[in-house]
């Protein structure tokens, strides 16, 4: 794909998504269907000052680095 | 399989780091920043829970030991602001293989502080994070900013950050030795429900570095008839540019009982020609109100640097030079288990539930072009491949109000 397909493409996905964001927007998983996501075992990032920890033993001994942990939330509970 | 394949298309992006993931990402950013003024209004993300964890880590392993302390505190500030701060303390004894080869062991002392902010504004979390790193040859500080937005009806979260870090590298026994690098890290996720029991997520991160970016310590072997063993060290020489993109896509599935799984496959490419993969595997199982379980697996694999070799034919044989083990083509696979213990603190009570944690994970290292120079009883460059296994414990208090 080419640079000027790509920007098209992102121009259109773009406003797509800005025009498709309004507060008239019906999430197919309802407010009140995400107990179980808000719960703290299906968090990537549960204990913090643990996985900030490993991530560090683990990056101090392999060449690969970043991309580390989920962005977290999708529930209004990150 | 849609993992797979969605691994399989970020690998083949990958596969020039100067090119199309890099300015892909840039685009990115740049869309979901002005996707963020049109999603100003959405209704989602909330403050991180005040908290507070007291942590005991140690490292056991390769000769080394590391232990050392950990305390976050997190807390409130009205309704649209949390602070936090961490220290953090590595003491490091022991001396690994590259020690052994080539100097004495010792001991020394990292000391970690970092504070941050978080502020939420019409429910978009901006956050600020400022850490410092020291050590009596080392010092290192960084600034992070990251903003976080929920919208689609709180369906999808997407974050971006981006952080700078300056370093500054000395040389016990060498006073006149410095030498600067800097680095810049730009970062977008996104997490999506898919239904009311599975989310999954994408993280993609873009790193360069520049400046001096070896280790002063490290040395390259080369075959030196002169020498007694047959082969002598000399100082490695690394590039001064380093740039690095990682992806990784997450899962995490809740069970019809009060249990969870997830998995994370990560793509990494750089333009020292390391590519690795890591791919991670968990099942966190509840007894009862209390008690929660994790075991877990994670194996990595790389391939070596371009410029990385055991043992050169001769000194100075190539501008660049590394014998890093972590620049070697290696594999390590780890086994890990966790177990919590939560207590809930009556509701007028100002501490709302206490955890104890108890991480524990081993690890095994098998190095596929780094080989042991302390088996002495072999040819020059017929020495065994080296292995090791490592115990990484945390052991933390954590409180929640």
């Amino acid at each position: 794909m080419n640079y000027n397909k790509m920007r098209c493409l992102l121009t259109v996905v773009v406003l797509g998504l800005a025009s498709g964001c309004s507060s008239t927007f019906e999430p197919w998983v309802k407010p009140y269907e995400r107990d179980n996501l808000a719960d703290p075992i299906m968090s990537m990032n549960r204990n913090p000052v643990s996985m900030s920890y490993t991530q560090h033993v683990y990056q101090a001994r392999e060449g690969a680095r970043g991309a580390e942990g989920g962005a977290g939330g999708g529930c209004g509970c990150n | 399989m849609a993992l797979g394949a969605v691994v399989a298309v970020i690998r083949q992006k990958m596969k020039s780091p100067h090119g199309t993931v890099r300015k892909l990402m840039l685009r990115l950013v740049v869309a979901c920043l002005i996707l963020g003024v049109f999603v100003w209004q959405a209704n989602g993300a909330v403050l991180p829970q005040d908290r507070s964890d007291a942590m005991y880590h140690s490292y056991q392993g390769g000769g080394i030991s590391i232990d050392g302390p950990s305390i976050l505190l997190r807390k409130k500030i009205g309704n649209q602001v949390s602070v936090s701060a961490n220290y953090y303390v590595d003491t490091i004894s022991g001396a690994s293989i590259d020690v052994l080869a080539t100097a004495s062991p010792y001991s020394e002392e990292r000391t970690e502080n970092s504070v941050g902010v978080d502020f939420l504004h019409n429910k978009t979390l901006m956050s600020l994070n400022y850490t410092t790193s020291s050590e009596n040859d080392f010092e290192a500080e960084s600034i992070h900013f990251g903003v976080s937005q929920d919208f689609f009806g709180d369906l999808t979260t997407l974050t971006l950050g981006y952080s700078k870090g300056n370093d500054e590298v000395g040389k016990t026994g060498d006073d006149s030795f410095l030498e600067l690098a800097e680095r810049q890290n730009y970062q977008l996720g996104i997490t999506q429900v898919i239904t009311k029991n599975m989310i999954l997520g994408l993280s993609v991160e873009n790193i360069s570095d520049q400046g001096y970016l070896n280790n002063p310590y490290r040395s390259v072997r080369f075959l030196d008839a002169t020498s007694a063993r047959g082969y002598s060290f000399e100082t490695e020489v690394y590039p001064n540019t380093r740039r690095s993109n990682a992806a990784a896509v997450t899962a995490n599935y809740y069970l019809p009982y009060r249990a969870s799984i997830y998995g994370e496959a990560k793509v990494f490419s750089d333009s020292w020609g390391i590519q690795a993969n890591t791919y991670k595997l968990g099942y966190i199982h509840t007894f009862g109100e209390d008690w929660i379980v994790e075991l877990r697996a994670r194996h990595y694999q790389q391939d070596k640097a371009d410029f990385y070799q055991d043992l050169y034919n001769r000194s100075a044989e190539f501008n660049f030079r590394a014998r890093d083990k972590e620049m070697s083509t290696f594999n390590n696979l780890s086994l890990g288990l966790s177990v919590t213990y939560e207590f809930q603190f009556s509701a007028t009570n100002f501490f709302k539930k206490s955890t104890v944690n108890l991480d524990f994970d081993h690890v095994n290292f098998d190095y596929d072009d780094f080989r042991n120079v302390l088996v002495v009883d072999t040819a020059v460059g017929e020495e065994p491949f080296y292995e090791f296994s490592a115990n990484i414990t945390r052991l933390y208090l954590s409180i929640f109000y």
